[in-house]
Formats: C-alpha cells, sequence, structure tokens
C-alpha cells in the first residue's frame, strides 16, 4: 500500500492574464516532516502556498488532505482542512493584545452573549506555556519584537487545530538566537504530528531544519530531495537551473586609506562605537537583531539624533548635520527595510532611480530628460534590472530587482561610502549572487562598503574586517583570517 | 523633437484622464441639448470664472494630496481674508499693500499649521480641521456675523474685469496659478519631492529629502491660494463675507479626486484637476440653466461626483488585474 500523505498536491496549475504562474506542480508533506520549499523568487512558491491558503483558486489538479480530496476555494474552506499560513508580513492587529488576536474573529463567548475574557486570556496562557513562551497574554502586540510576534503567529496557528502550518520566509527577520528558538519549536510542532512547509532563501538552515525538500523553478515542479542525502550546491543548481560557480565574487585588496572615522558616536540607541573604514573596504557588521547595528547606521547617516561622538568623512565633521548634506557629502545608506523604506511602490523605476541626483539634470525649472535617461541607462542596464522598461512601476518587481533598482539610486549618487543594511534580505539567490559582484566591483572601484547583514555566510565571505556589535556597543573586532561563526557569535552573544 | 514629446505628453494626457474626459464632454452634450444658453460665449466665460476660485484652491489641493496630506482650513481663509482685504480697503490702505498683507497672512496661517504637522505626528485631517474652526470663528468674532462692504471700484475691477475684453480676470489668475502648479510638480525638484514624501515618507528620509521642507512648501503654499481666492470672491462680491468658501474645501478635494490625485498619498496630476474642477462647474452652472430645484442640485451633485470616482475605480481594478 502506498504511504498516505498528510497533504498532496498533484499536477496544480495556475494560470494568470499572460502568466501561467504555476505549470503542473506536486507536493506531498508528511505528517510530522518539514518539507522545505526551493526556489528563486518567481518560481511559484508563493503562488502554490496561496493556492493551498484559498487565496487563489487552483485552475487544475487536485488536492488532498490524509487521502481524502478537499476543495479549497477560500481562507475559510482552508482553515477548516487545518490548512494555517504564516506569511512574511505577519498580519496581527498591533494595538489588540495576543490573547485578543489569537481569538480574532472567533472569540469565546459566555451564555449572556458577550465575550468571555477570562476564558480566552487561560487558554492563551495554556498555549504559551506549551511552547516555553514567557509572553503575557494581554501584552499588546505592537510592543512585542518580529521574533516574538512570529510566535504569536505560530502558537495562533496551532490553536487553530491545523495541522498543516506553512512558514514562509520566518527567519528572514530573526538573528540566530531567535532562529534557534523557533527550530525548536517547530520541532515541538513536528512532534505532534503536523506537517509543515518551511519556505526559506537561507539554505544553511535546510539542513539543520528540513527533512525534505521540494525544488520549484519558473512554475514548475523541478524535484524532491531528502535533505540528509543532498547536497547545497545541488540544490542550487536544481533552482537556478545551471550551476553558480562563483556564489560569492570579492577580490581582497590592501586598503590604507582611511576614508570614513567614527568615533565614540553615542546617543539613544548605541553607546561609545567608533571605528574606521578604508578606502575600497568592506566592513562587515555582525551582531544579533537589536544589537544597534542599523541604528549606528541611521546615525551616522543624520536620521537619527546624536547626543556626542563625531562622525568624519575625510576629515569632515558630519555629525549635527541632515540627511541632506550627509548624501551630498558622499555617504549612501540601503535601509534595510527595503519595502518601507527604501521604495516608492506605485512610482516609476526611473523616478526611483534618480531621486537623489535631482540636481544632476533639474536646474531650476530645466529638466534635462536625456541627462536624466542617461543616467536611468546606465544603472538600469548596468545593475541588470530584470523589468519591461524604466517606466515600471518599481512595486510590481521581485525583491531582488527592487533592491538593484536601490543600489542603482545611491549609485547615481556616486558615494565615497555606501551602507547596505541587510543587503540581501528575502531576494532570490541568483540576485544574491549579482549584488555581491556589485558590491566587489564598488570596492575595486576605492568605494568603501559598511555591509550590515544577520547572514554569518554573507559577512564571512564578502567582509575584509568584521565588526562585531551587541546591546548598542561594539564587543569585537575581527580581521578575515580571524573571523570565524564561532568567534563572532561569541562576541554577538554575552558568553 | 520637441513637438513630438509634446505630442507624447498630449497623448498620455487624454489616456489618464479618458474616463472623467469622456464624463466632461457627454455632461457639455447632454446640458447643450436642454439650454441653448450654455454654449454661449459669456455663459462659458461664467463658468470658467466661476470655477477660478475653486481651482485656486485645488491646485494647491492638488500638491497637498500628492504630498500625502489634506487640508481643510482653505475654506476658512478664504471668508477671513475676504474680510480682512475689506477691512484694510475701508481703512484707507492702498490696494497693491492690502493685496501683499492678504498673501501674506494666508501664507502665515498655512505657516500655523504646516508647522503643527510636520513638528508632529498629528494627523492633518484634525490639524486643519482645528485650524478652518479657529478661523472660522475669528471671522465671525471680528465681524459679527455681518458683511464687510466694498466701495472701491479699482479693487472691484480686479475681480469682475476683462483682459482682451472678454477673458475674465480670475481666469487670467487661474492660468498663471496652474502653470506654476504644473511646472513645480512636473519641472523642478520640489515637485519630485512633492511625490516621494507623499509615496513614502520613509524612504524620502532615506533618499536625504527634507520632508519637512517638503510639507511645509504645501501647506504654505496652500494659505497663499486660500488667500487669493478670498480676495477674488471678495471683489467679485463687492464685500468681504463671513460665510464665504464655506465648503470650499471639499469642492476643491473633490475637483483633485475626480482628476485622479490619490487620497492616499504620492499620485495625482493636475491636469486632471482642472478637468475635475470643470466638471463641478458645469454641473452647477447646466443645473442651473436647466432650473433644476437648488435643493435637488445638491443631491445630483453628489450622484454625479460619486458616479464619476466609481468609474475611475473600476478602470484602475482592470488595470491592476491586467498587471
Amino acid at each position: 500500500m502506498a504511504e498516505q500523505y498528510l497533504l498532496e498536491m498533484k499536477n496544480i496549475h495556475k494560470r494568470f492574464p499572460g502568466v501561467h504562474a504555476l505549470k503542473g506542480v506536486s507536493l506531498q508533506l508528511k505528517a510530522g516532516e518539514v518539507h522545505a520549499l526551493l526556489g528563486e523568487n518567481g518560481a511559484g512558491k508563493s503562488t502554490l502556498i496561496k493556492v493551498l491558503g484559498g487565496i487563489y483558486e487552483k485552475d487544475e489538479g487536485e488536492l488532498s488532505i490524509n487521502g481524502k480530496p478537499v476543495e479549497i476555494k477560500n481562507v475559510e474552506q482552508a482553515r477548516a482542512a487545518g490548512v494555517s499560513i504564516i506569511h512574511q508580513e505577519l498580519v496581527l492587529v498591533p494595538h489588540l493584545s495576543v490573547t485578543e488576536n489569537i481569538f480574532l474573529g472567533r472569540e469565546m463567548k459566555k451564555k449572556s452573549g458577550f465575550v468571555d475574557r477570562t476564558a480566552m486570556r487561560a487558554a492563551t496562557q495554556k498555549a504559551l506555556d506549551e511552547f516555553g513562551l514567557s509572553l503575557s497574554p494581554d501584552a499588546m502586540i505592537a510592543d512585542l519584537n518580529i521574533a516574538q510576534q512570529q510566535m504569536v503567529e505560530i502558537v495562533k496557528a496551532v490553536s487553530f487545530n491545523s495541522s498543516i502550518i506553512v512558514m514562509d520566509e520566518p527567519t528572514s527577520s530573526l538573528s540566530d538566537k531567535e532562529v534557534e528558538a523557533l527550530f525548536e519549536n517547530i520541532k515541538k510542532l513536528t512532534a505532534k504530528g503536523i506537517g509543515i512547509i518551511y519556505i526559506s532563501h537561507r539554505m544553511s538552515e535546510l539542513q539543520e531544519i528540513a527533512d525534505r525538500v521540494t525544488v520549484m523553478r519558473d512554475g514548475e515542479y523541478i524535484a524532491t530531495k531528502e535533505v540528509a542525502t543532498t547536497s547545497n550546491d545541488e540544490l542550487v543548481a536544481l533552482m537556478v537551473g545551471r550551476k553558480l560557480d562563483n556564489y560569492y565574487t570579492r577580490t581582497f585588496n590592501e586598503c590604507e586609506e582611511t576614508v570614513l572615522e567614527v568615533k565614540k558616536l553615542t546617543n539613544e540607541f548605541v553607546n561609545d562605537v567608533s571605528f574606521t573604514l578604508k578606502k575600497g573596504e568592506i566592513l562587515g557588521f555582525a551582531g544579533l537583531v537589536g544589537a544597534g547595528r542599523s541604528e549606528t547606521m541611521r546615525a551616522i547617516f543624520g536620521l537619527d539624533k546624536v547626543s556626542s561622538g563625531s562622525v568624519k568623512l575625510n576629515g569632515q565633521e558630519l555629525v549635527g548635520k541632515c540627511a541632506e548634506d550627509i548624501l551630498r557629502a558622499g555617504i549612501g545608506l540601503v535601509p534595510e527595510d527595503r519595502k518601507n523604506e527604501g521604495i516608492f511602490p506605485s512610482m516609476a523605476i526611473s523616478f526611483n532611480m534618480t531621486l537623489k541626483v535631482l540636481k544632476e539634470f533639474i536646474k531650476g525649472i530645466r529638466v534635462d530628460t536625456s541627462k536624466e535617461q542617461e543616467i536611468v541607462e546606465e544603472y538600469f542596464k548596468g545593475l541588470s534590472v530584470k523589468a519591461p522598461g524604466p517606466e515600471t512601476a518599481i512595486g510590481s518587481l521581485s525583491g531582488g530587482n527592487q533592491q538593484k533598482v536601490v543600489i542603482g539610486s545611491w549609485l547615481a549618487s556616486k558615494p565615497k561610502v555606501l551602507i547596505l543594511d541587510e543587503p540581501t534580505r528575502g531576494i532570490d539567490i541568483g540576485s544574491k549572487s549579482e549584488i555581491y559582484a556589485i558590491m566587489n566591483d564598488l570596492a575595486k572601484r576605492g568605494v568603501s562598503i559598511i555591509m550590515v547583514s544577520s547572514e554569518l555566510p554573507e559577512i564571512l565571505n564578502m567582509s575584509d574586517r568584521v565588526i562585531v556589535m551587541r546591546s548598542g556597543r561594539i564587543s569585537g573586532e575581527l580581521t578575515k583570517e580571524e573571523a570565524t561563526q564561532e568567534r563572532i557569535m561569541q562576541y554577538a552573544v554575552n558568553i | 523633437m520637441t513637438a513630438n514629446k509634446f505630442l507624447t505628453s498630449i497623448k498620455s494626457y487624454f489616456k489618464r484622464n479618458a474616463g472623467i474626459l469622456i464624463g466632461l464632454v457627454a455632461l457639455c452634450v447632454a446640458i447643450s441639448f436642454r439650454s441653448d444658453r450654455f454654449l454661449t460665449q459669456d455663459n462659458i466665460m461664467n463658468v470658467l470664472r466661476q470655477i477660478s476660485s475653486n481651482m485656486y484652491l485645488a491646485c494647491a489641493m492638488t500638491m497637498i494630496l500628492i504630498a500625502g496630506g489634506i487640508d481643510l482650513s482653505v475654506g476658512s481663509i478664504v471668508a477671513i481674508t475676504g474680510v480682512t482685504a475689506g477691512t484694510l480697503l475701508n481703512m484707507g490702505v492702498p490696494i497693491p499693500l492690502t493685496i501683499i498683507i492678504c498673501l501674506v497672512l494666508g501664507g502665515l496661517y498655512g505657516t500655523i499649521t504646516g508647522a503643527i504637522i510636520t513638528n508632529t505626528t498629528l494627523p492633518p485631517f484634525i490639524v486643519t480641521y482645528s485650524m478652518m474652526q479657529i478661523l472660522r470663528g475669528a471671522t465671525y468674532v471680528y465681524t459679527g456675523g455681518t458683511t464687510v462692504r466694498v466701495d472701491n471700484r479699482a479693487f472691484i475691477n480686479l475681480g469682475t474685469g476683462y483682459a482682451f475684453g472678454f477673458l475674465p480676470l480670475p481666469v487670467i489668475y487661474l492660468l498663471i496659478v496652474f502653470i506654476i502648479v504644473f511646472i513645480v510638480l512636473n519641472k523642478t525638484s520640489l515637485g519630485r519631492h512633492i511625490y516621494a514624501v507623499g509615496g513614502n515618507e520613509k524612504a524620502a528620509k532615506f533618499s536625504g529629502i527634507n520632508v519637512r521642507r517638503t510639507r511645509m512648501f504645501v501647506y504654505i503654499f496652500s494659505g497663499v491660494m486660500g488667500a487669493l481666492a478670498g480676495m477674488v470672491l471678495c471683489a467679485r462680491s463687492y464685500s468681504g463675507n463671513p460665510l464665504a468658501g464655506d465648503g470650499a474645501e471639499m469642492d476643491a478635494i473633490a475637483a483633485c479626486v475626480l482628476g485622479g490625485a490619490s487620497m492616499a498619498g504620492g499620485y495625482g496630476f493636475v491636469g486632471g484637476t482642472l478637468i475635475g474642477a470643470l466638471i463641478i462647474g458645469l454641473l452647477n452652472n447646466g443645473l442651473n440653466l436647466m432650473r433644476i430645484d437648488s435643493y435637488w442640485q445638491i443631491i445630483l451633485k453628489g450622484i454625479v461626483i460619486l458616479v464619476a470616482v466609481y468609474v475611475d475605480y473600476i478602470k484602475n481594478l482592470k488595470k491592476n488585474k491586467a498587471n
């Protein structure tokens, strides 16, 4: 007899006007397994998940749970079938408590018809205890950090008696320590027989957490592999359909001339931060989320007030200047949160790309359109942005291409120092590799780069030096020879 | 080359505004069937003169909406300016000085509103609503609810006179304001900053844009436009009326939204706003010519605006699906 699967998706097709998004994709999920779903952005992972979650209706194909065919046409049916999806962007209501969020839309009622707060609170407490979470059921979601919010989502999913939980990039905004806690909780879920579909761009996690992995490419099913008997290289090759020889591009040079000198930078969020950056250097900033890395960058860029200390670019003091002047002095900052801080989603690529250099082609009321086009062309083509044209709205591009446009917009301003905060977060492998190549190229041309990253492989492979931060302070500095995963973690967590 | 570019921009203008342009034409045809007077030169100039005051406000409102804000105080600025202008003129203050004082005061009201909005996180809706109440109240307190009569012929001529014998002066002002706003939005860095601030404020900050200065500008400009509308209305009606401009902010917002501006910010075109204002103006004029009861007119106006916005919504829905 064939093995019975918890979930079986067979030959799923989904068509949008002009796009055949899913071309006969199949997926089998066993009870108690973590099944990773791999693929570049645009491979159809999200579409498949949305079909499962009842957000899209499939055009063709079969879906069965525990061997029984089911129809999922909307979110309610998905929920009734035992499917819960934890989206990358968390969908909790910020100004409600943990309890209220967990019971949102299905509040327990007293006989009188009023909401039974005591019972809901008790049930929430029980569920939180089960996961060993030290959260109060009354805590406001807005007061929790992202890791905690994610745990609330998981508790919520489990409280629906879901047997299938989909996690879309759950670790993309977690620090390593939080990832560990998440993995422990995932193991608790699988021990109960819950099946988990796990989407992630971080290959290193798969070995640790996943049992099997299904690879998709261009809306097609490619292969399903046992994680234990496959290698990352093989998976990457399956994903991109070719071998990526040089995933990390980096040619190291001797860097001597100091470009940026930060001395005892202190404000509300960071304390006594001092470091130097040399010409053509890539300086990695490692640490846990909340260690003050992004805050340091914001302070340098003049977005947050600085209470004391100095930031000197080629000897020029920048503290006290506004972002506009600092940009003009030659510092660029590609922000961490691309969607909320980096792009103007409804505007064209060209608008996004030229916004920082308007002075170069707008003089008073005279717009030099050919100069404008020249700038757009240079970076649109130079960074090989994949889009119908420069007038396409940036919001419709994939994360990787959006990031290329954001980086391009900074390159247009010809920075001496470019700060990249989580430059490859939520970006597919192909684009990641391209962004590494861009960084390497910039460093070769003498641009100094600060790269804040929570991905240790990225830090280790790209940086000339690594600075580690912990609770708003610099806790260690390592040369590329000294830097190892272990040593960075030692500095990052308090041992 | 330039002729070509001009053609493409005209083409894209028609394409973008196709929905309401058709509505505009349909409205004209419908009214002209019902009224012989509609298509006379006199009446057309009359319509243009009537929409002028709304357009001064709506042009500024377009910028404010694009920047992600809203300004409810302009109607009250119209009233207080009219009263101020009347009072100053009756005191014997020369016309040029009166105009300058009024415009500066308008800018000052805008500065106060803008300063509160940019220095706090208070919603523009409530800040400008408060400003609307304060200014309107101040106007009543000062006048005791009566109008301030204006006898200065030269000043009245500025609102009722004609250029080249047929073009009402307020329409000339309208053209100037329109061109200024068009140039600011399309040809200057400031214009792109306005779109950026409304499109994504955080990203604008990260792009080194001075968000505060951009916001201040749109509110100050709106105050100045309120003052302009107030003076023109004062001249046209021979008086500063504390009731003037009541609800004008809503007509301005309606014109912007009819013209495609987004209340959520980041999107809008002053060219569209012009059509929006024309529709509202023609509607008022046409319904009058057709001798439709004035109470019914209010209902019809609401319905037409709702239908127009709904058609636009359907159009966008289709466009988004196609993408």
